[in-house]
Parts: C-alpha cells; structure tokens; sequence
C-alpha cells in the first residue's frame, strides 16, 4: 500500500494543474478564489502524506522505500521505467518542497488577489509543485531530467508571469537561456554515463560508483557534468548572473522557486549523485571551490544593493554557494541540512519583502523605512529570519552554518576563511536591509506591483499572508534544532546521536562557534551603527571605497561581459556570423550550385540539338556500325 | 565464274551505302527521297536472294520483297507531299534550312 503514496503525492498537484486549466479557467473564470482553494487543497494533502512517507522512512530498512516501477519505453533492448525512490534525502525533500510550496500558495491568496491571471498563477505553481516533487523521487536519469527541464519551465513562465512588463519578459528569457547552459553539461553527462554504463538507474549508478566500476576520468566527466546542470540550476558562478533578474517574477514566486524549492534543486542534485562525487577527489574540490567562491562574490554585491529583493537573491546566491560547500567539504548531511534550513528562512524573507511590498508598493529600500510600527507582524518575522541566516545562536541558521564552516575548516583552510568572511558580510546585508526598510522613518513609497492599491495607507498585511509568515517563523527557529542531537546526520548518512541538551549548549564550548558569533554580531552591529544609529555615514563609505562600491554596484560587469562581449562579440559576431555565412554560402551555395550546374550542362548539351535530321540519321549510323564492330570484334 | 549468293549480297551492300551515304550527305530533300528508294531497293535485293539461294521452296522472302515495294511506294508518295507542302511555305528543298526542331 505504503508505494501507491509517493505516487499520490507526485500527481496530487498534477491533477490541480490539469483541473484548474482545463476546467476552472475555462469555464468558471468568474470565480478565481476556487483556482487558490484547489491548489492548496492539493498541496496540503500531498504535505500530509509527505509526513506520512517520512515516517515510513524512518522505520523502513536502510531509510529506503521499495516502490515497483513502470514501463515507460521499450527501445529495441533499452527498458526506460518510470518509478520513484523514496530514501532520506527525497523523504526531506518532500517535507521541504511540500511545506514551502503549501505556506507560499496560502500566501498568495492575498497576494495576487484580485490579479487577472489568479488561475494561471495557481496552475503553473501546481505545474511547478508536481515537477519538484517529481524531480525528488525520480528514480532514473530521463525521469529526473524531465522534471529538471519541467522546473526550468515553470520558473521561466512565472518570472514571465507579468509578461508585458518587457523586464519581467527579458528576465524570464534570461533565466531560461542561462540555465540551459548548465542544463547542456547534465544532458552531455546523462548521455555520457548511458554510454558507459547502459542504465539510466539511479540506484544501479550508486551501486557501479561505489564497486568501483565506474572510475577515474569517465567518473570525474560525469561528476563535473552533473555539477554544470547544478551550477546554472543553482545560480553558482559563473551562472549566477539570471537569479537576481528573475526577482521579476511576483514575490510568493521568488519565494517558492528561486530561494526554497528550484534553485536547491542544484545541491539536491549533488548530494543525490553523491556516490560518483565521493569517488573523484577533483570533482568533490570543484564543488567545493565553486561554493566558496560564489558564497563570498554573491555576499559582495548583495552589500550594496538598494532593492530589497534583490539583496535577498544575492543572498540566496551566496547561501547556495555554502550548501555547495558543504556538500563538498563536509557531505551529503551537511550540505542538505543548510538547504532545509535555508529553505524556510529564505522563504520566509521573501515573503516578508512581499508583505512589505504589499504595504509600500515598492522593493527599493530607500522609499521605505519606519515599517516596524506599521507592520509589527511581518517585523518580528523578518527580524527572525534575519538572525537565522545571519547564523545567531540558536536560531537554524547557526546550526548548519556551524557544519559547514567546520567541515571546511577540517578540509580546506582558504574556503574556510571565505566562508567566515561570507558570515561577516551575511549578517550585514541582512540587518542593512533590516534597518533601512523597517527602522527609522517612513520614506514614501511607490506605486503597488499588481496596482491593486491606489493611495498607500501602511497597514498590516491581512491574515492570510501574515499566517505563512508566523508558520515559517516558527520553522526558522527550530527546524536547526532536529540535528542537535545529530539525529538528521544519523537519517542522511552516518553520525551518531547524541542527547540534546549536550549538543544545544555543548557546541558554544568549541571556540569555532564563537569566532562566528562575533562576526554576525559585529556585521549586525555595523549595520546599525551605519543605517539605525547613523554613527557612521553610508555615503562617506561608499565614497572612501568608490572603486569597490563601484564593482559591487555594477555586479563585477558580468552583465556587460556575457552581453557584450561574450553574446555580442563571440555569438553574434563570431559564431552566429559564421554559421550565416556557411549557410549562405556552403548550404545555399551547395544548393544553388546543384542547379546552376545541372542548367550549364543543359546549356552545352542543347548544342547538340541542331534541328538537322541528317545529323541524327548519322549519329544512328554511327551508333549502328559501332555496334557492328564490338560484335565482330568481341562477340 | 558463276553467280552466287555473296555476289547478290555485295550488290545490295554496295548499294545500300550509296543510298546511306546519299541520304546522310545530300541536300536536296528529293534526292534524300531516291536515296531512301536505294537503300530500300537493295534490301529488296538481299531479300530475294536469301530466298532464291538459301531456301528456293519457300517464297518467303520475295512476298516480302513485295510488300517493302508497296510500303516504298506508300512512303514515296508522303515524302514527296511532305516535300511539296515544305516548298510552298518555305520556298525551298534545302535539308539544312528546315532547323525548325532546333532548340
């Protein structure tokens, strides 16, 4: 019984897709709340089981459920099945993706009310939700890379979701485009293992990684290549560049797809191809090295900015370059444990700038401030999430960011070094963004993004978006608490458990967390000497650290570069110019040639054709007594 | 020396090439004609002495001899039609001015 769940739990929001495109929008387009109703009614139901199948797990042997798969195709002797694995990591997923997905669609009943497009909101975020949840119990390379592809296609059509915004237009493209980049480095690896190994199975690849069947520059290829569809997924360098332009997209949006559920998708895509990582020393440093560098090079320009969200997705860039890290320092645990974590206070940020915005109608920061009164509510939830990211004791946040920053400290000093910076800068962008939008005094504000208000009273969002935001609240504060007791090591791989109380206020004895502390605090305390207290002026210091001000502000100029020189100079002009000119020369050429030739041969051979009889009757002649001669001669 | 079989033969050989040659070479479309007549004639002549030398009881190839008389006769009569309708449209019964079937 226990294996017809998962499959319950991947179609729920499948059929809600189905139902509210099919029937709702079509037919009963006058009444959109039933659009949200359906959709959370699903989600909810799948966040339901999802607790269920984790506790299967938990009892199961191995932490593995046994689900039978399904013919899907039958190639000459290549079986393809579809079927689902459900182990520890999917099971957390699950709970991730589920519980993510069912607070940001509540959420966005009060959000998006009153858009035009609710029901096509709700039916891509159903789309989307079935793809996720597809993507994490996928038990095979081709069923996996079809939801891969499936998430891809949500985020772009929801970031487009406002598509005659030429903005939110472009930065859905971009989005796609760039994450292609990445998804061509998975397909080539797919391919490549196929070739190698002639199954498509996940849990056969596990088994020929860890024989040791699989081996040396192949299995380092298929790592690297695994990991290329993970950094342009996950937005790591150098394909970081569409996360922060796919803040486009409505909020609940950046909320669910590009800071919890599919931009993780990356690490969880690592961490399920753990096995082949693990056996090649070079890929698991790459992983590794990406991370580091990316955590600290997206902090840096997060610094800087003066939109709210997109300080968020530069954040978001950074956290997932630690979750990168830790998978390549420390393993599987360490990296997903930052992801749930991450999951439900990056959610919650998110939704807290769309609360904001809701109130404001604007992201840009220096329009806002003094919302503390306004807005008590989305305050103390921001403000939490906020210390949890920003690693504060004891909230979630410190607990997997403490993993990863001992992990690399044990593996490699450099990436340790960066990371403890990245924390310095985390918890100073955080409360920047904290202080300027919800201390001091209340600067303005702009027009709404869905337009629904006309003149801005502040007031308090209503309850059905304030309660998502007391939820994830909730789970920003303790779900760092499940790996206290290492309990969550013990479920994702090995580790011993420990009781609670020793491990809750044992950790502050090692000096390592300490050092972390003092670095959040003195970013927090940075941050209100410059944007609460006024200590320190921002200007003065923008200004003594111009160049650097100037390289964070303009994010490094890798715009420019992917735009200018890399599409406009080595795409437009190199290789597109050059496949134009083998097309209209060597394709149209060969084309054309064929028939200009075929003409002259008619044009020299119509010369035969002279009209005179006499010429023919001796050509027959000829011919006869040719014919005459080869018999007399060879017959 | 007596006359056989090959001496016929040679006959209608050499007369055959005259009338090829003639009807390859010449201009005047009559002439063409008679030699078109030539060649027939000395097929008419190879045809008989087959008959008369190779099976003498059968008469074979002399009834056939006839019948390319008739069918001469019958292509004659066309030709020469033909030959005057092209005189009266094109004043002339020069080969190498009817090129209408050039190109």
């Amino acid at each position: 019984m226990t294996y017809h769940i998962p499959w319950i739990v991947f179609l729920l929001p499948l059929f809600s897709f189905i139902i509210i495109s099919f029937i709702l929008r079509p037919f009963l387009n006058y009444r959109p709340k039933l659009g949200g109703y359906v959709t959370i009614g699903a989600i909810g139901a799948a966040c339901a089981l999802s607790f269920w199948l984790l506790v299967e797990v938990l009892s199961a042997p191995g932490h593995k459920l046994e689900i039978p798969d399904i013919q899907w195709l039958l190639i000459g002797d290549l079986s393809i099945h579809i079927g689902l694995m459900v182990d520890a990591l999917t099971a957390v997923m699950l709970i991730v993706v589920t519980i993510v997905s069912l607070t940001v669609q509540i959420y966005s009943q009060g959000y998006m009310h009153g858009d035009p497009g609710y029901h096509r909101y709700y039916a891509f975020m159903s789309l989307f939700t079935a793809c996720m949840l597809g993507l994490v119990m996928a038990d095979n390379l081709v069923f996996l890379y079809l939801f891969w592809e499936g998430v891809g296609l949500c985020s772009y059509l929801l970031i487009g979701f406002w598509f005659h915004r030429p903005a939110a237009a472009d930065a859905a493209k971009k989005a796609f485009i760039v994450t292609r980049l990445g998804d061509f480095g998975f397909l080539a690896a797919i391919l490549f293992l196929f070739y190698k190994t002639g199954t498509f199975d996940i849990g056969e690849l596990h088994g020929l990684a860890i024989a040791g069947t699989l081996t040396g520059t192949t299995l380092t290829w298929v790592a690297i290549g695994i990991f290329a569809g993970a950094v342009g997924k996950s937005a790591q360098f150098p394909l970081h560049v569409w996360l922060p332009d796919a803040m486009e997209g409505p909020t609940p949006v950046s909320a669910l797809i590009h800071a919890a559920t599919m931009v993780a998708a990356g690490v969880f895509l690592v961490a399920r191809f753990f096995p082949l990582f693990e056996n090649s020393e070079m890929a698991l440093t790459s992983v590794a090295v990406i991370g580091g560098f990316t955590a600290i090079f997206a902090a840096t320009m997060g610094l800087v900015m003066t939109d709210i969200k997109r300080v968020l997705a530069y954040s978001t860039i950074s956290q997932l370059g630690y979750m990168m890290l830790g998978l390549g320092a420390g393993g599987i645990a360490i990296g997903i444990f930052h992801l749930f974590n991450h999951a439900f206070f990056k959610a919650l940020l998110f939704l807290g700038a769309g609360s904001v915005n809701h109130s404001t109608g604007t992201f840009d920061m220096r329009e806002m401030g003094g919302l503390r009164k306004a807005m008590p509510w989305t305050y103390a939830t921001f403000l939490i999430a906020s210390l949890s990211i920003a690693g504060i004791w004891p909230l979630s946040g410190f607990w997997s960011k403490d993993e990863i920053l001992v992990s690399s400290f044990a593996n490699n000093p450099i990436l340790f070094y960066l990371a403890m910076i990245t924390v310095f800068m985390t918890a100073f962008y955080m409360f920047r963004a904290v202080f300027l939008t919800f201390g001091g005094e209340y600067r303005g504000g702009a027009s709404s993004e869905h337009g629904s208000h006309g003149a801005h009273q502040l007031h308090e969002s209503p309850k059905v978006m304030v309660i998502p935001l007391v939820v994830l609240a909730a789970l920003s504060i303790f779900s760092g608490w499940l790996n206290v007791t290492g309990r969550f090591d013990e479920f994702l791989g090995h580790g011993e458990v420990h009781s609670f109380t020793q491990g809750f206020f044992g950790i502050l004895t090692h000096p390592l967390p300490w050092i972390s502390l003092i670095l959040a605090g003195s970013g927090i305390l940075l941050a209100y000497a410059m944007y609460s207290a006024k200590w320190l002026s921002a200007e003065a210091i923008g200004k003594a650290f111009s160049p650097f001000y100037a390289l964070f502000s303009r994010k490094y100029w890798f715009d420019e570069l992917y735009e200018r020189v890399i599409v406009g100079r080595v795409l437009v002009d190199g290789l597109f110019a050059g496949c134009g000119f083998f097309d209209s020369r060597g394709v149209d050429g060969a084309v054309n040639g064929v028939a200009d030739g075929t003409a002259a041969a008619g044009r020299a051979l119509r010369q035969a054709q002279s009209g005179q009889l006499q010429v023919y009757a001796m050509a027959i002649a000829v011919g006869i007594v040719a014919i005459m001669v080869c018999f007399y001669l060879f017959g | 020396m007596s006359v056989g079989l090959e001496h016929y033969l040679i006959l209608s050989a050499v007369l055959f090439s005259i009338g090829l040659y003639g009807a390859l070479a010449k201009r005047n479309a009559v002439v063409i004609l008679m030699c078109i007549e030539i060649m027939l004639n000395a097929v008419n002549i190879a045809l008989v002495a087959f008959s008369r030398y190779v099976v003498p009881v059968l008469l074979t190839g002399q009834i056939f001899a006839i019948f390319v008389m008739v069918v001469a006769a019958a292509e004659a009569a066309v030709g020469i039609a033909i030959i005057i309708a092209i005189y009266r449209s094109r004043e002339s019964v020069d080969v190498e001015k009817f090129d209408l079937m050039k190109w």
